[in-house]
């Protein structure tokens, strides 16, 4: 079975440089991969791309926390460990999860968190840590991995408000 | 089974890029950085298995002012052939 198309790019379609904001304000392992993902593939496309990294989310770009990032096995309905809640909340489950998960990945030949982050920043996608989040959970800038710019919700606005795309996470 | 088209392509291919067996956003990320190396005119083939790249990639030509010239649909992967455009 072969079809083949031919498609033209218009010069209106790719005459400015787009734009995506993402704000992502998770920190599980599961939820660190979707912001990361679509920051890669904006910036694959050719598009600036930023993340504002918020709340939870901040442990993405948290130097140590970035490797111990888990899957709740709790209150996960979708998780990859099928529990009731029950037996979720019990020792190991999370941890459970957690493997089960990296392997799915690895398995799928997924790259890593670490590895996404050295993608996305290897593209020049942008990071910024939420200022308020470093004040109220007390890291500080030498916590981060390199390469963070360091912002309150008024700046990432401003860079949001001229972005074509911006989705929260 | 190859068609006669991309048997005409064939001949203009410049780099290949195997993708097989690589979740999005892998190939478009590959193809990217491929498509980077290239000078304008010069041609991309490209292998992939991940079924999304039959709009990812067309999206990323389209994104990037490069053009799919044409585009296969085997059972079990695509074929691509793209040439960079003049920016990106």
């Amino acid at each position: 079975m072969t079809d083949a198309i031919t498609r033209t790019s218009t010069d209106d379609e790719v005459a400015r440089r787009r734009r995506i904001a993402l704000v992502a304000s998770k920190g599980t392992l599961d939820q660190a991969y979707p912001p990361l993902i679509m920051a890669t593939t904006a910036a694959s496309l050719g598009w600036e791309a930023g993340v504002y990294f918020t709340f939870y989310g901040l442990d993405i770009i948290h130097e140590n926390r970035l490797q111990r990032l888990k899957v709740a096995s709790l209150a996960n309905p979708a998780g990859p460990i099928q529990l009731p809640n029950l037996l979720g909340a019990l020792p190991g489950a999370t941890a459970a999860a957690t493997k089960i998960m990296k392997k799915w990945m690895s398995d799928a030949r997924m790259p890593t968190v670490p590895e996404f982050i050295e993608m996305a920043q290897g593209l020049g996608v942008r990071f910024f840590a939420c200022s308020t989040t470093m004040g109220v959970m007390g890291v500080e800038e030498d916590d981060l991995i390199k390469g963070c710019e360091i912002a309150g919700a008024a700046a990432f606005l401003d860079y949001a408000a001229e972005a074509d795309v911006q989705l929260f996470v | 089974m190859t068609s006669q088209f991309a048997k005409v392509t064939d001949e203009r291919v410049d780099v290949e890029l195997d993708c097989s067996g690589l979740l999005c956003p892998l190939p478009v990320y590959q193809a990217s950085l491929a498509l980077g190396q290239l000078s304008p005119g010069q041609v991309l083939r490209l292998v992939t298995t991940d079924p999304g790249s039959l709009e990812d990639i067309p999206a990323l030509a389209r994104q990037t002012g490069s053009t799919v010239l044409a585009a296969e649909r085997h059972e079990d992967h695509q074929l691509f052939w793209i040439e960079k455009g003049l920016r990106s």
